[in-house]
């Protein structure tokens, strides 16, 4: 169907008509209204469509026609770890006894709950090195944050005052800048070398007893391993300065290396990539954040411990930063991941990156042939190519882009990083089989070629999907936010 | 060992190490530092096939109490509604729950067209032009609430009533600590925020006023006279917090000047799960438009004229303006936000009314009940769907032996609140009957003093 011909939910409205079914009222029936202060008594009703249940299922399978999801095909979406969610973790999440349970229980009444928290603890404990975990964060910035304002407290804690400044490389995720600016702190850039690495002179150069901290992601956003970490944890803890470490490229290591091993004081997680969280069309994720024994005493409260046998929440930590979220972070997510991490075990994580990487770097050797590879070096789980032979040509990759969506792909991860000309991010996961990654580089390849015979049909794509190219100046300059009648 | 997500053979594996030109995948991971590699084997449990997995899993479920086989009098922010099937079938469609942000529009318009309609429902409810396309959760929507008003007024100073969630106020607190705002809590009387305390509190110093409305007792705080106090300052920012399902009766916030409202949609479709994911929403004027947290979808139009919807006004955001940003968020909870939309699709714009007015009949029947019992409901005045009882006794040992009863009881005041020891609140949803009521104050009527 055409995007044309697809109605608004408001528009499938009919006045009269209904989809809810509600309890009777079973208790004697009274006036409500003449107990209230009228002005406290709405008096139009909020405009909520008026459908039949068919009515929304239509018009949702509609939508779900108008997505695409790792279930629908390819998505080498870099940084973002578009692997495979299975099944059964859906399953397990909807289990009454998970699904449907309270935060504010008695905890007697919810020790299984509890029980699958604190081995999910015990997991990313081990997989990371780090010393003790909290999962109150919701997501990746959420858990940035989170360990930035415990490494703020453990400095004010020290009297050490004047670390204003946290230093983030100039490949890194907008989070990082954005979440030292939330936690109160001046984002300061340092920059890479023409490796592909945090310039180590530069780092030397910025760090100084301002430093509170340095944020990294290791193997960075290029998908390449910061081989000089040693160095850098010891230039940055000579300052007296902290190593967080930004664990959205986690796929990458998986019984290979930890950040604690590294040197790293703290990281978060990103269960909705690394763990098979589904991302659900933009959230919801988990954040989780390990720590080392220095910082343990920050981590938000509740901390979820184990007395005598029996799983409990423990509020009485004076030093905790407080909270981050209420209750206990976003439990349906962590135990997915939990579910996950239970059918792969050490052996299959360790494989899940063995092959995240091998796939990555298959794919890398045959698209350096037609697409320029800035940094040409083995690769971790994603690796960056830059358009610019094509831009010669006068196609960009966002042109380059809209072309894959015709060949049936999601496009990777295009102009990120930020150091890279005409960036596109390509990490094709673990999940992925030869056939796949064969036939997506057959096509990268294939459009290499129309770029050079017959550029217009890549500049003026996508051809065959239902919409074409949005007007987006039109929707940031006269912003229609809802629907109005 | 097999792997079931891994599809790779080992013939594949042989023919790709020949085109990377290298004899083993170890050598792809050479560039890690030997002092730095980990050579042991994590020391995790062993991998679990599927059935037995499950097993294991659904034996951990089956230790909880679950608000399917107790009924459930336990609100203070989470809560047990009916959820309509279609919610759950909706977001089991793979092509929603298996995708990524919605970056690309010509591929996502079933993503982005179901999060304009989110947007637009929750405009609906709280009377305001603009709502994002979701936050984390109530809590951390009200703390960014906060921060905006801060970095909006170029002030430091912030009154929050008392009668906010305590754990909204916590997380609150943690926020406020990076661009060093300072709180001020506002003390409670009668189950009502101090509205003197509160005049004499706001000064042209004050950067927003926070209330929560219906408040964490469940009572329906007078908005109007709060706004006309806050308003007596300029530029000084109304920030409520709202239940949604209230506001299908109560007049919105928007309507009394808010200038921000937020909340949790958990009550349109999303179950409890221990208290997360939930889906916080995020509502505000014209405007602050371009200052709000998040993820925003606009109508537009493609090349051909065609209707479609992009994300829009991104320059706020991190990706864009990294530390200048107006927020860090970047995933938010789309998925949940879809089961709300889902949800109040279902219940509808007369449903929606009649929810709320089931709710607050019932919480009345209870009330009366509870005062029949002799048990004291210690607040007047008008209430939502929530209220306070002084039991006299410890109310996680009531809890307790309320559990062998086949209830989960309320929520103990006396943790947040300890002019309220013994006191417990107790949320009457349109999902408890008549008979549950009735069997419950009976039950306390037998357990307090
Ligand atoms: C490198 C990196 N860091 C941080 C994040 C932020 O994670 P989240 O979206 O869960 O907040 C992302 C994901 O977008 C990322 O790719």
């Amino acid at each position: 169907m055409n995007n044309k011909d697809f109605p608004l939910m408001f528009e499938r409205s009919k006045e009269g008509r209904t989809s809810y079914s509600l309890p009777e009222l079973d208790i004697p029936d009274f006036d409500l209204d003449t107990e209230i202060e009228s002005n406290y008594i709405r008096t139009t009703p909020a405009d909520l469509p008026e459908v039949s249940e068919l009515d929304i299922m239509r018009h949702y399978t509609g939508l779900s026609n108008r997505n695409y999801g790792v279930d629908s095909g390819f998505y080498p979406l870099g940084s973002c770890t578009m692997k495979y969610n299975p099944k059964m973790n859906e399953d397990v999440a909807r289990f009454d006894g998970f699904s449907h349970i309270h935060p504010y229980q008695e905890t007697e009444s919810v020790q299984g709950a509890m029980e699958m928290m604190y081995d999910l603890q015990s997991s990313l404990k081990e997989i990371t090195g780090m010393h003790e975990v909290s999962l109150q964060s919701a997501a990746g910035a959420h858990g940035e944050w989170t360990a930035l304002m415990m490494i703020r407290a453990f400095h004010e804690a020290n009297g050490d005052m004047n670390r204003t400044n946290v230093i983030v490389p100039d490949s890194a995720h907008g989070t990082n800048p954005a979440s030292a600016t939330v936690a109160g702190f001046k984002a300061i850039t340092v920059k890479t070398n023409e490796n592909g690495l945090v310039d180590l002179d530069d780092l030397k150069r910025v760090v100084d007893e301002k430093t509170a901290a340095l944020m990294l992601t290791n193997p960075n956003t290029l998908g390449l391993f910061e081989t000089e970490i040693i160095e850098m944890a010891e230039i940055i803890h000579e300052a007296g300065g902290k190593l967080y470490y930004d664990g959205a490229n986690l796929n990458a290591i998986m019984g290979y290396a930890r950040p604690g091993d590294m040197g790293f004081d703290a990281v978060h997680l990103n269960l909705h990539k690394t763990f098979t969280g589904p991302h659900g069309g933009g959230g919801p994720g988990s954040g989780p954040v390990g720590v080392s024994e220095e910082l343990a005493a920050y981590l938000p409260k509740p901390l979820l411990t184990k007395k005598e046998e029996k799983y409990v929440f423990d509020y009485d930590r004076p030093s905790s930063i407080g909270r981050v979220k209420p209750y206990y972070g976003n439990f349906g997510i962590n135990l997915r991941a939990y579910t996950y991490i239970r059918t792969m075990g050490a052996e299959g994580l360790k494989k899940a990156s063995e092959y995240a990487v091998l796939n990555a770097n298959y794919m890398m050797r045959k698209l350096q042939k037609e697409y320029d590879l800035p940094y040409d070096q083995h690769c971790k789980h994603e690796f960056v190519l830059s358009g610019k032979r094509q831009k010669k040509l006068g196609v960009r990759t966002l042109d380059i882009a809209k072309r894959l969506l015709d060949y049936g792909y999601h496009p990777p991860t295009i102009y990120f990083p930020l150091n890279v000309e005409e960036a596109m991010m390509v990490e094709p996961t673990e999940t992925e089989s030869k056939e796949t990654l064969d036939a997506f580089i057959d096509s990268m390849l294939a459009i290499a070629k129309e770029v050079e015979d017959n550029p217009e049909i890549v500049q003026e794509a996508p051809h065959n999907t239902i919409v074409n190219r949005m007007d987006e100046t039109l929707a940031a300059r006269k912003p229609v936010l809802r629907y109005q009648k | 060992m097999e792997f079931r997500y891994l599809p790779m053979t080992e013939s594949d594996k042989q023919e790709m190490l020949t085109t990377i030109g290298v004899d083993s995948t170890e050598e792809l991971f050479a560039d890690i530092p030997e002092q730095i590699r980990f050579r042991g084997n994590l020391n995790l449990k062993k991998p679990a096939n599927e059935a037995q997995l499950k097993k294991e899993l659904a034996d951990m479920a089956n230790k909880n109490v679950n608000l399917k086989t107790h009924a459930s009098f336990l609100g203070a922010g989470v809560y047990d509604h009916y959820i309509p099937s279609v919610v759950d079938h909706v977001i089991s469609r793979s092509e929603f729950y298996t995708a990524y942000t919605p970056y690309q529009p010509e591929i996502s318009q079933g993503e982005l067209q179901a999060i304009f309609e989110f947007q637009t429902m929750i405009s609906e409810l709280t009377g305001l032009p603009v709502a994002n396309s979701s936050m984390y959760d109530g809590g951390t929507s009200l703390a960014e609430a906060v921060n905006l008003s801060a970095a909006h007024t170029k002030r430091k100073k912030i009154l929050v009533s008392k009668a906010v969630h305590p754990e909204s106020r916590a997380v609150i607190e943690t926020y406020a600590r990076g661009p060093e705002l300072e709180i001020v809590e506002i003390d409670c009387e009668n189950g009502y925020t101090n509205l003197q305390q509160l005049a004499e509190a706001i000064d042209e110093h004050t950067a927003s006023v926070v209330v929560q409305y219906p408040n964490f007792f469940g009572q329906i705080e007078p908005l109007e006279k709060i706004n006309e106090l806050v308003k007596s300052q300029t530029k000084t920012m109304l920030i409520t917090s709202s239940n949604p399902l209230s506001l299908g009766y109560l007049t919105p916030p928007g309507e009394f000047g808010a200038d921000i409202v937020v909340g949790d949609t958990q009550v349109f479709g999303i179950p409890a799960q221990f208290g997360g994911p939930h889906c916080g929403y995020f509502a505000t004027t014209n405007k602050l438009m371009r200052k709000v947290p998040g993820r925003l979808v606009g109508q537009t139009v493609d090349e051909d004229g065609v209707r479609g919807f992009v994300l829009t006004l991104q320059a706020r955001e991190q990706h864009i303006r990294r530390d200048k940003a107006t927020s860090n968020i970047c995933s938010n909870q789309a998925l949940n936000a879809l089961a709300s939309s889902v949800a109040m699709s279902s219940i509808g714009k007369h449903g929606l009314r009649k929810m709320a007015v089931l709710n607050m009949k019932k919480a009345r029947y209870m009330k009366q009940r509870l005062k029949e019992a002799g048990l004291r409901v210690v607040h007047e005045g008008t209430f939502f769907n929530e209220l306070v009882v002084d039991l006299g006794s410890n109310v996680s040992e009531i809890n307790k032996q309320l559990l062998n009863k086949g209830f989960i009881g309320g929520y103990d005041l006396g943790q947040n609140y300890p002019e309220l020891k013994n006191h417990m609140l107790i949320a009457v949803t349109e999902s408890r009957t008549k008979e549950e009521i009735d069997i419950f104050v009976k039950e306390l009527g037998d357990l307090h003093e």
